[in-house]
């Protein structure tokens, strides 16, 4: 099986299409997984490019490793500021029947600061420290039911089991519900027509089902000593304790989605990345101390959020265009993980990378990833207690992909585990 | 070239050497000194090579200016303090011979 060789056809009609032309942001680019052609040919021929017409409008892509770090640590320039459209290719705020959200990644400082700086303890090193024997013997319990040898969905029974139990972890969230947790993370970043949820008036009234739930816990936390889970620490904080109900709300589903969706995708992809890359998997098996720089790799070769948005502030040249000030700046992270001027064969998975974290999965600047850490690190736990186990995780089938253009998803994985 | 000393949180101590022009990113990261890992390549966008310069080397390295990217990013950071720097903002030059920078227990 090898998903990655596309049959000829694609590409020579990808490769026909008048430059004017080509709008990345089709969600069915990348369901389909033939969006690498589209970025390959814009790094190429038009590396900073304008989308005059698109379903969400007119959109600048940034698609080279350089400009978009240029863009993404250029924050009085390029905003994120949700009444301009927020952080994502579709404008916040636009949506008929949707909930006008506030949450800090998409604020510009000083607000975001101070609500950012509120919530990072619970991902620092030092409080990272404390969860990783939690979450190893959680991955561990996980992976002892798993059925050997029986054909099962690996990102149902583990990549969404492994993440939800996380974040059930650091928000202290009740246990027997946890999988309300996978819901709300779910209809945070979907539209109606990926069938995840049937209008966006459905989708409110389960937010908002999800916000009183959350109230519930941090009316009983905000009464209790601080702790340190995130909801005590929301709670708590001067930053934090005096939220309006969308911003408590809004902030909630980021650190919801930001620490759910990511992980889970890099879960899935890093098995489906090792059984197209038979040589490297053989590597792991040979060396499993090459886990500390295959996390970071795996990371780089899903980058399970393909853009952030901003909007420009006031006209820049960059790449030798003209950005006018108002203009949408999506800067592909996806295309830029495949620069092959910056990263050594990009287009190549290679699990012993040298500079491995050299990569913009998690973005840069001062809205740069607040989770990383934690990502990688439930990402080398699983892969640490899958070798004990299993000498290989075998896919078996197709895998699905999630129609969006936000969430490098992927929604099903038929596999079978080899015991070792 | 110039000699620095990186302590590990543990107290070890790497004296190594650089040539001037290059930061204290590229003193660590050329040597393989654990502790640094300048994710973003040493332009200032993540805070991934945070240092804590000695207090006797501050004056002469510069304190963080309050109004920049590195304070934007260091603000982030686990356990900073007034020594606190990014060590791919420490451009290395002859007056800092013999430098003596802090390594945090980890970076983030």
């Amino acid at each position: 099986m090898d998903t990655q060789i596309l049959d000829m056809d694609t590409a020579e009609k990808v490769a026909a299409i008048p430059i004017d032309e080509i709008d990345v942001a089709r969600p069915s680019l990348f369901q389909n997984d033939t969006i690498g052609l589209f970025f390959d040919r814009l790094r190429k021929e038009d590396p900073v490019h304008y989308c005059r017409e698109s379903y969400v409008g007119p959109y600048w892509s940034i698609t080279k490793f350089d400009d978009i770090m240029a863009v993404d640590t250029n924050h009085k320039v390029f905003s994120s500021e949700a009444k301009l459209g927020g952080i994502a290719i579709q404008d916040m705020h636009s949506v008929e029947g949707g909930l006008e959200l506030e949450m800090f990644i998409a604020m510009d400082p000083p607000k975001h600061d101070q609500q950012r700086k509120a919530v990072t303890p619970s991902v620092a090193p030092s409080n990272l420290q404390l969860l990783e024997p939690i979450i190893r013997e959680r991955a561990s319990e996980i992976l002892d039911q798993l059925p050997v040898g029986e054909e099962f969905d690996w990102v149902d029974k583990v990549s969404v089991e492994l993440t939800t139990m996380t974040l059930a972890t650091l928000f202290d969230f009740p246990w027997e519900e946890r999988r309300k947790l996978t819901r709300w993370s779910d209809i945070t970043t979907a539209a109606p027509e990926t069938g995840i949820v049937e209008s966006y008036e459905a989708r409110r009234e389960e937010l908002i089902e999800c916000a009183m739930y959350f109230k519930g816990l941090w009316e009983q936390r905000v009464n209790e000593e601080p702790r340190n889970d995130l909801i005590s620490m929301m709670a708590h904080s001067p930053a934090t304790k005096d939220m309006p109900f969308l911003e408590f709300l809004g902030n909630l589903l980021l650190l919801i989605v930001g620490g759910n969706d990511t992980t889970r995708n890099s879960i899935s992809g890093g098995v489906l990345a090792l059984n197209q890359n038979p040589d490297e998997y053989r590597k792991l098996n040979d060396d499993p101390s090459l886990i500390a720089s295959m996390v970071p790799e795996i990371i780089r070769w899903q980058t399970p959020l393909t853009h952030m948005r901003r909007t420009a502030l006031e006209d820049y040249e960059i790449g030798g265009k003209q950005i006018k000030k108002g203009d949408k700046v999506v800067m592909w992270y996806l295309s830029g993980n495949r620069d092959g001027s910056v990263i050594d064969r990009a287009d190549e998975f290679i699990i012993d990378r040298k500079n491995p974290r050299h990569h913009l999965s998690f973005g840069y600047g001062i809205h740069r990833c607040m989770g990383n850490r934690l990502a990688e690190l439930q990402l080398r736990i699983i892969w640490e207690e899958i070798h004990k186990r299993f000498s290989k995780v075998e896919v078996t089938g197709e895998p699905e992909r999630l129609f969006s253009n936000l969430v490098r998803g992927i929604t099903k994985l038929p596999v079978r585990l080899h015991a070792r | 070239m110039i000699k620095v000393t990186f302590v590990a949180s543990d107290g070890e101590r790497r004296e190594v050497e650089i040539e001037e022009g290059e930061t204290a990113r590229e003193a660590a990261l050329f040597n393989d000194v654990p502790g640094i890992d300048g994710d973003c390549g040493g332009v200032c966008a993540c805070a991934t090579c945070h240092v804590f310069v000695d207090p006797e080397w501050i004056d002469k390295v510069g304190r963080i200016m309050d109004d920049g990217m590195e304070a934007d990013l260091l603000q982030f950071a686990e356990g900073t303090t007034e020594y606190s720097r990014l060590a791919c903002q420490i451009p290395m030059k002859p007056m800092l011979d013999g430098l003596v920078l802090h390594v945090p227990e980890e970076q983030y």
